[in-house]
């Protein structure tokens, strides 16, 4: 497990050295802080509803952007030998990864705290602000985007080339995102099952504040399902 | 330890209808350096690649300190150094940074972590790069760094694919006795091209040509015993005009010799030949030949067939992998 972290500390470390952290991060906060500022006077509410509105649609394209190069970049530099090669089991690279780009979302959504630190302290005297849907939120975000994530990297996994990493992983996650948008112009059973599938759906629930551990579940499942995926398509890449 | 340090056996390897290994069986005995030769696409790096725990045999076995690489591929790849070809490395790391990773991938104690990389660091010649990033080193300290990673455990074996590819002259001299240094204590497999450099570093040669093992055997018997070609300057003894046609059909007639060709001369009265022979050495009836002629022998040169030519001689017919050079084997 300490060769896992190894590899997480290596890939942080490397993630913010590199000009991209500061892209992504910065083209996240700039998105996210206009979409959140320019409608909150209008909304006239003192939440953060509309920031846990549309942060999972954004985080389709955010966490495959994390993710691409993490392994796609190993295989077309041949360093993907060197790490094999090494006394490392095939899951820990995964878990290591998995961890440094989980890491680095949770940099990246820290800077979003100003959000609710801003608008807890506009708030009329004598009423308080409610902080439960706000740690509900970014914990539900946290799932929402280690399943994102899981995805992603075996996206990155399955070409050496980062941007069609990057392109399936965003079909991937946008699949999971949309797959119940149009559940309601079918039969309520197959609606219900789409439904369930659908990554934004169950952050719905527990951004309201429902904390129900199906929603829990499901997302980690599904990042064991693609930590799984990812794994067995390192181990394919071992010619 | 009387275990072999490699043990190959029946190892085969097809990447769908290309074979790229067909089955390969060798051993490596303790502390021996062994050259891996044989033209591109020959199936060194695959070999290599299933001996340092990445690639998987389609077929066969092998085994490191008698520890099975697929099997037990962690506690083997534990014993290996590797340095994969072309020698990728992180770039955007610092050279010690990269060190340190690899300690503790490696699994090294924390407390020992920093005196292994300084013992790395002062073998491979690293101490003025160490804080710079690999990306900007010249392609000799890149490859140092390859070769500092690979040795950073203290292994017992070393599988070195190509560690002079690319290097100039001078990097190339420097690489080779830093690999005949570690020689000294451990047990080296290296491939390479240039076939001097196994001659001046290998105790044993092993060419492989389309899949197949076909020499296995040292760079100097693996040129006894073939055979060359002896130079030869004649004169007349008398003094007379020697005819050409007549000399040229009493050497061929020498036993031992295998040919004859006409070669440089050293001026008027003078003719050159060149002979070819085969396991017997005619040097001797050559001589006898030349008294009982009335020649006189100004010049005798003789030139073993090189490595160069035993190469190519093992791995020529490309396309015919049942020719008689791969049935030799």
């Amino acid at each position: 497990m300490s060769t896992a972290l190894a590899v997480a500390r290596r890939e942080f470390k490397t993630f913010f050295q590199s000009p991209i952290a500061y892209i992504v991060i910065g083209v996240f906060l700039l998105v996210t802080g206009w979409l959140y500022f320019s409608t909150l006077f209008l909304g006239g509410t003192a939440s953060l509803r509309s920031f846990f509105g549309f942060a999972p649609v954004l985080f389709v394209v955010f966490a495959p952007a994390v993710t691409m190069r993490l392994l796609a970049e190993e295989r077309k530099s041949g360093t993907l030998e060197l790490l094999l090669s090494m006394p490392i089991k095939d899951w820990e690279v995964v878990i290591g990864k998995f961890t440094a780009a989980l890491a680095m979302v949770a940099v990246g959504l820290l800077w979003t705290l100003p959000y609710p630190l801003s608008v807890s302290s506009l708030i009329a005297r004598g009423v308080s602000f409610d902080w439960g849907p706000v740690l509900g939120g970014y914990f539900g975000l946290l799932l929402l985007a280690s399943s994102f994530l899981a995805l992603g990297l075996w996206a990155s996994a399955l070409s050496r080339n980062q941007i069609v990493g990057f392109i399936i992983g965003l079909l991937l996650c946008f699949a999971f995102y949309f797959v119940d948008k149009f559940a309601f112009l079918l039969p309520s059973s197959l609606g219900e099952i789409l439904q369930f599938l659908s990554v934004d759906y169950h952050f719905e629930n527990i951004a309201r504040g429902v904390f129900d551990t199906r929603d829990v579940l499901f997302y980690l499942s599904l990042t064991t399902a693609g930590l799984m995926l990812t794994t067995r398509s390192l181990a394919a890449a071992r010619q | 330890m009387s275990e072999a340090m490699i043990s190959i056996e029946g190892l085969s390897k097809s990447y769908g209808t290309t074979q790229a290994l067909r089955g390969v069986s060798f051993e490596v005995p303790r502390g021996q350096v062994v050259g891996f030769l044989g033209p591109n696409g020959a199936g060194k790096t695959t070999a290599m690649r299933i001996l340092a725990g990445y690639a998987l045999p389609t077929a066969g076995t092998a085994k490191v300190a008698g520890i099975d690489v697929v099997l037990n591929s962690l506690a083997s790849r534990r014993m290996i150094g590797y340095l994969p070809e072309n020698n990728p490395l992180y770039e955007e790391m610092m050279v010690l940074d990269f060190l340190a990773f690899v300690a503790q991938v490696r699994g090294i104690a924390p407390a020992e972590q920093r005196q292994r990389i300084k013992n790395a660091v002062d073998h491979c010649g690293l101490k003025s790069v160490i804080s710079k990033d690999i990306g900007q080193l010249s392609k000799g300290f890149r490859q140092r760094v390859g070769l500092a990673q690979a040795i950073i455990h203290d292994p017992d074996l070393l599988i070195l694919d190509e560690p002079t590819s690319g290097l100039d002259p001078n990097q190339i001299v420097e690489i080779r006795h830093l690999i005949k240094e570690l020689g000294q204590q451990k047990t080296v497999i290296l491939s390479t091209h240039i076939l001097s450099e196994v001659q001046s570093t290998c105790s044993r040669v092993l060419i492989i040509n389309e899949g197949k093992l076909v020499a296995d055997d040292s760079p100097e018997r693996l040129v006894l015993g073939e055979g060359g070609t002896i130079h030869v300057v004649l004169t007349s003894r008398l003094g007379n005009a020697l005819q050409a046609a007549e000399v040229q059909s009493i050497l061929a007639h020498i036993p031992g010799v295998s040919s004859v060709e006409t070669a440089e001369a050293e001026g008027a009265g003078t003719l050159g030949f060149a002979l070819g022979y085969g396991k017997e050495d005619p040097r001797r009836a050559l001589f006898e030949a030349a008294v009982k002629n009335g020649l006189l022998l100004l010049e005798v040169r003789r030139k073993h067939v090189s490595l160069e030519e035993t190469f190519r001689k093992l791995t020529a017919g490309e396309g015919a992998p049942s020719g008689p050079s791969a049935e030799a084997a």
